[in-house]
């Protein structure tokens, strides 16, 4: 038996853990991996919504990184045009790509598996053609960018911030803003599955009918998931601009980052938070390991879809799955 | 606003859709395949067409002729899907559905980038696999190469049908993807069904890919993903697990998006995708298991 205070005292403990890891990595890192750090804690902040959705609810959602771009273009037009300063703009992402998410759970009513897979990958597919088609307000291919547009409310374009009295290099403060607001979404994901609506969900995705017949409105707990989910997506996609040097164009977020995201999630291991940080530190850097193996063309896509598929075989339930099976002897003495 | 209908013109852009419908049918019919046996969309099924394509360019490159390299690729492609599944799908047979997806995915990666590290990034071209000279039926020229196409495509579909319907092995190959559990009580070896649909579904893939290469003029390693979305959208279309569906979605797809892109010029090149995806969309919501599909029948 695990008594009550000791589980409560060892999530404290992985939460300081994490937490104390966040603040210390970028004394380690140089410049350029912080940088590449903050872009692995965007797309953990969209895994972490995505898991929500196809983890906890059963929803297969190919439609994540559009998701991403909804953020990530209200946070470049807001900041571009209307005078907002870049980091306003973040909560306001995640509430518009939120909107974005709930209509893209409409059809998750009526449609489910594979249907429903495809009405998300639609969504993705569509995206791009849409940013370039309404070019007057997306800037069309060219994209929008901060740098030229907004120097001054882009936080950090200049090289450092300043924050609390101390001075961070840019990129820096950016993995702080990240994995920061990643953390705060995280544990905020971790309170909702293990409340009412976290068992409605689980509910949900394990039988439909069940669900149903003791009173759980299936189809709102559904569209729900999508929008909570498009929240973390809106807002992952938002950090996403200022990770990326302030730009954003259609090619950001091609339909190939929802696949992306969707093989983040599953190397990582649905349902395990700590999984979703590998995932999305697995679909940043082992591209990048992979481009460092071979430079002839093609070479790098093979290795990483190797290890996609290695990774699969060796451990169907992911990375989180192993991270729960070693440290399962140890979960069971307490 | 359409003042007056070319009905020649009208007749023309139907058969070209429906050679485009033809090579999606094959796609399409292949992801069905593979559907049904396992439950699993296989994200890689283009590339893997597109591999074999490439395969028989080699092979003209080396003196043989158009159809004698589309046997042998066939044949190859075969082949080459059943050791594929045996190598990586049957690994992970157990794991969930969406742990085989995403393995499949792993492997348009790999695939896709096999095809660069072997045949080098610049574009390709394919020998001609029908006369390029127009036909006239009734006053209005033809393309023989889209009746062609849609000839081929069609009696590949045929056959495979009658190998499903008519032999021994199509039949078990049928009940294991029915009820694998009371199949191998009955002497079938499912597993071994299961590689032999990727290997029918690698071989109709190759079929496609074949097709689809020559009428682009040039083509590079990423010519067949355009084709798998639509192949995809044409067996939801049907009705992922009915391959009568996944035909009849597929042609109904390449005529409509033709006559789309011809005819309504807001929609142009750009947003052809994304229209014909949002038609998808309506006919969906309204018929949730596509049009010919099973409607999901649930039970506590």
């Amino acid at each position: 038996m695990i008594s009550r205070a000791v589980r409560i005292g060892a999530l404290v403990a992985v939460a300081a853990a994490a937490v104390a890891l966040v603040l210390v990595l970028p004394h380690w890192l140089s410049d350029a991996k912080a940088a590449e750090f903050a872009r692995a804690g965007c797309l953990f902040i969209a895994i972490v919504g995505l898991n929500l959705v196809t983890g906890y609810t059963g929803q297969i959602s190919l439609g994540q990184g559009a998701l991403m771009a909804v953020g990530g273009y209200t946070t470049a037009i807001l900041t571009a045009n209307h005078g907002f300063r870049d980091l306003w703009t973040i909560p306001l992402a995640g509430l518009v790509a939120m909107a974005a998410g709930f209509v893209v759970g409409l059809p998750a009513r009526r449609l489910s598996g594979l249907y429903l897979a495809l009405a998300t990958f639609a969504f993705a597919v569509a995206m791009p053609a849409l940013l370039k088609r309404f070019s007057g307000l997306t800037g069309g291919s060219q994209g929008i960018n901060l740098f030229d547009k907004a120097l001054n409310r882009s936080t950090g374009a200049l090289g450092h911030v300043h924050v609390l009295g101390r001075t961070l290099a840019t990129n820096d403060f950016l993995f702080y803003l990240t994995w920061g607001i990643g953390l705060v979404l995280a544990g905020a994901a971790w309170l909702l599955v293990r409340g009412r609506v976290g068992r409605a969900f689980r509910a949900v995705r394990d039988s439909e009918v069940a669900a149903a017949s003791s009173g759980i409105n299936t189809g709102f707990y559904k569209t729900l998931a999508f929008g909570i989910s498009g929240f973390y997506a809106g807002v992952g996609g938002s950090l996403f601009v200022l990770v990326s040097n302030w730009f954003v164009s259609p090619s950001t977020f091609g339909f190939d980052k929802s696949l992306l995201l969707i093989v983040g999630a599953v190397v990582g291991g649905l349902g395990s938070l700590a999984g979703m940080a590998l995932g999305a530190l697995f679909i940043q850097f082992v591209p990048d390991w992979a481009g460092n193996l071979s430079s002839a063309p093609g070479a790098p896509s093979v290795f990483f879809g190797a290890a996609i598929v290695l990774v699969m075989i060796l451990l169907p339930a992911g990375l989180g799955g192993l991270f729960r099976r070693l440290a399962e002897p140890l979960t069971r003495r307490l | 606003m359409i003042v007056a209908v070319d009905w020649a013109g009208v007749a023309q852009q139907v058969v070209s859709g429906l050679s485009s419908g033809g090579i999606y049918a094959l796609l399409a019919v292949a992801l069905v395949l593979i559907y049904r046996a396992t439950g699993v969309v296989n994200f890689a099924q283009g590339e893997l067409a597109m591999f074999s394509t490439f395969v028989a360019w080699t092979l003209t490159q080396h003196g043989l002729a158009y159809w004698p390299a589309f046997v042998v690729t066939v044949l190859a492609a075969f082949a080459g899907g059943i050791v594929l599944e045996r190598a990586v799908i049957r690994p992970v047979e157990q794991a969930s559905v969406l742990t085989v997806a995403i393995v499949t995915i792993g492997l348009f990666f790999v695939v896709n980038g096999a095809a660069f590290w072997i045949w080098s990034p610049e574009v390709k071209s394919m020998p001609n696999a029908f006369s390029t000279r127009p036909i006239r039926i009734a006053g209005v020229a033809f393309s023989i190469s889209d009746l062609g196409i849609i000839g081929v495509s069609l009696l590949a579909v045929l056959l495979l049908w009658l190998f499903f319907r008519f032999t021994k092995l199509g039949l078990a190959m049928r009940a294991a993807a029915l009820n694998p559990d009371s199949s191998r009580l009955t002497g079938i070896r499912v597993s071994w069904t299961i590689a032999l649909g990727w290997g029918l579904a690698t071989a109709l893939g190759a079929v496609a890919g074949l097709l689809a290469a020559p009428p682009l003029g040039s083509f590079d390693q990423n010519f067949m993903q355009p084709i798998l979305l639509y192949a995809f959208a044409g067996a939801v279309l049907g009705g992922i697990d009915s391959a009568l569906g996944a035909v009849i979605g597929s042609l109904a797809l390449g005529v409509f998006l033709n006559l789309l892109g011809t005819y309504v010029s807001w929609v142009g090149t750009d947003l052809r995708q994304a229209a014909a995806l949002a038609v998808i969309l309506v006919v969906l919501l309204v018929k949730p298991a596509g049009l010919l599909g099973t409607a999901a029948v649930r039970r506590v």
